[in-house]
C-alpha cells in the first residue's frame, strides 16, 4: 500500500471530480509505465463532496498539463525527496490534438475519420475546449 | 490566401471595404462587367441549396468570370468516398476561387486549410453562412444608410436559426445597437450567444413573446421561419405558430421606415399580402445579395475596380 508519507519521488492527481480517475489512468497510460499507482475513489472532500485522487510513484514521461483537457479543476502535487515541491493546477493549452473527440454528430470529424480531433481553449477560466471545425464546446 | 468561413473572418475594416465596394457596383455595374474575365469560380455544392448557387453564380457571370462545379453530393467524387481535403486540392488546380456548400459542420474549414485557392463558406449545416451575414449587412446598409444606432427585432426560431446567430454576432461590432428578441420559450437564443456575447458586451437586448407589442420599437424586423419539427407536439406549434407570423394586420403596428427582411425561403411565417408593402424589403435583400458577393469574389481575388 501507497501512501503520501511513503510517496518518495512521483505525483499525486489530487480533486479529481468522482468518477474521473479511470479515464485519467488511460489516457496516462498507466497500466503501461514503470511506477506504482494507488486509486482512491469517492474520497470525502470538504471542497467537492467526493473526489478521485490517483498516487503514482516513480518517473512519469508524459506531459501533465494535458490532464487539465480532461479536468480542470484537479490539482497536481509533484513530490520530490519524499515532499511537495509543488502544488498546482494545470496550465491549459491552448490547443490540443487527439485527446478528445468531438461528438457532435453534424461535425465533419463525424464522416471524414482521418481527420485529427483539435480543440482550442476558447475560455481560460472556464477551462472550455471548442472543436476547431464545428466550434462546438467539449462537454466533460 | 484568404478565405471566409466564418463571418467574423473579415475584420470591420475588410468588412466596410467589401461592403463600399459593394456599393459601388450597385451603382454602376456596367463598369466591373468584365473585371473577373478569365476567372473561374468552382462551386461545390455537397447539398442542394439552389438559391445559394445560382446566387454565387450570378456574381461571377455578372463579372465576366465563369462557373463550373456540383450541386448535389451523389453527382460528386463525394459519393465514390472522395475527402473534403482531396477533392479541394484538385479543384484548386481547376479554378480560381471556390464557394463550398456542405451538410456537415466544419467541412469548408477542412477545405481551406489544404486548398490552393481562396475557399468562400457557403453554408456549413447549422453553422456559419458568411455570405448570407454580408447580404443582410448591406441591405441594412443600403436601404437604412448606417449599420450603427439601430433596434433589430429577430422574431421566430431563435435557438436553432444559424442566420440570427450571425447578424447579432456581427451588429455587436457596430456601436449603439439594440436587440429585441421575439420568440416562443422552447425557441429563444442558446445561452451561450446571451451570455457570452450580449451580457459580455453590455448590449441591450429585450426578449418578447409579442411581436405586436414590439414592433413601434424596431428598426428592422428579421423574419425567421418557425418549423413543426422543433417542437415536441402538435398542439405547441399550433398554438403558437401564429404569433410569429407577420401580416397585414401587424405591420399597421409598426414605425413607417421600419423594414422587414428575411434570409428566405419563406413558407407561411410571412403572409402574402406583405409582399406588396414597401417596407417588406426580403426580395430586394436577395437582389442584393448577389452585389455583394460580387464585391467577395473580387476581394479574395485581389480584383479592383475597371
Ligand atoms: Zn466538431
Amino acid at each position: 500500500m501507497l501512501n503520501i508519507g511513503g510517496l518518495n519521488q512521483g505525483v499525486v492527481i489530487d480533486h479529481i471530480k468522482a468518477g474521473g480517475a479511470m479515464k485519467i489512468y488511460e489516457y496516462l497510460n498507466l497500466e503501461k509505465q514503470d511506477c506504482s499507482v494507488a486509486i482512491i475513489k469517492n474520497a470525502k472532500s470538504s471542497k467537492m463532496g467526493k473526489k478521485d485522487i490517483i498516487k503514482i510513484e516513480g518517473p512519469i514521461t508524459v506531459d501533465l498539463d494535458m490532464l487539465g483537457v480532461l479536468d480542470p479543476d484537479l490539482t497536481l502535487d509533484i513530490i520530490e525527496d519524499g515532499k511537495i515541491t509543488a502544488k498546482r493546477n494545470p496550465r491549459l493549452p491552448a490547443q490540443v490534438t487527439g485527446i478528445i473527440r468531438c461528438k457532435n454528430p453534424r461535425c465533419i470529424t463525424s464522416t471524414e475519420q482521418e481527420l485529427p480531433h483539435r480543440f482550442r481553449l476558447t475560455n481560460k477560466e472556464k477551462g472550455l475546449y471548442r472543436c476547431i471545425y464545428c466550434e462546438q464546446a467539449y462537454k466533460r | 490566401m484568404k478565405h471566409v468561413i466564418s463571418p467574423l473572418d473579415l475584420s470591420m475594416e475588410e468588412l466596410d471595404k467589401v461592403l463600399s465596394l459593394a456599393e459601388s457596383i450597385l451603382q454602376d455595374p456596367e463598369k466591373y462587367s468584365e473585371c473577373c474575365h478569365g476567372k473561374k469560380l468552382a462551386t461545390l455544392f455537397y447539398e442542394p441549396s439552389t438559391r445559394t448557387r445560382l446566387s454565387f453564380e450570378a456574381a461571377m457571370l455578372n463579372l465576366g468570370g465563369s462557373v463550373l462545379g456540383f450541386s448535389s453530393a451523389d453527382s460528386s467524387s463525394a459519393a465514390k468516398g472522395e475527402s473534403v481535403a482531396d477533392t479541394i486540392r484538385v479543384v484548386s488546380s481547376y479554378a480560381d476561387i471556390c464557394a463550398m456548400r456542405h451538410p456537415k459542420e466544419g467541412a469548408p474549414y477542412v477545405a481551406s486549410i489544404h486548398s490552393g485557392i481562396p475557399v468562400i463558406n457557403a453554408g456549413d449545416g447549422g453553422h456559419n453562412h458568411p455570405t448570407q451575414t454580408l447580404t443582410d449587412l448591406f441591405t441594412i446598409k443600403t436601404l437604412k444608410g448606417r449599420l450603427d444606432h439601430l433596434t433589430i427585432g429577430f422574431c421566430g426560431d431563435l435557438k436553432f436559426g444559424r442566420t440570427v446567430h450571425s447578424l447579432i454576432n456581427a451588429m455587436v461590432r457596430y456601436p449603439g445597437s439594440r436587440f429585441i428578441l421575439i420568440s416562443p420559450d422552447e425557441l429563444r437564443i442558446p445561452t451561450y450567444l446571451r451570455e457570452e456575447v450580449l451580457e459580455a458586451g453590455n448590449i441591450p437586448y429585450q426578449e418578447s413573446k409579442v411581436l405586436e407589442d414590439v414592433m413601434p420599437k424596431l428598426d428592422i424586423l428579421y423574419m425567421t421561419r418557425v418549423q413543426k419539427e422543433r417542437f415536441f407536439n402538435e398542439e405547441d406549434y399550433i398554438r403558437l405558430k401564429d404569433s410569429f407570423i407577420l401580416d397585414a394586420a401587424k405591420m399597421q403596428c409598426a414605425g413607417k421606415d421600419m423594414l422587414v427582411l428575411h434570409p428566405l425561403p419563406r413558407v407561411n411565417e410571412i403572409a402574402t399580402e406583405v409582399d406588396d408593402d414597401p417596407r417588406a424589403v426580403y426580395f430586394r435583400q436577395a437582389q442584393l445579395g448577389v452585389y455583394v458577393r460580387m464585391a467577395l469574389i473580387m476581394t479574395l481575388l485581389g480584383i479592383s475596380a475597371g
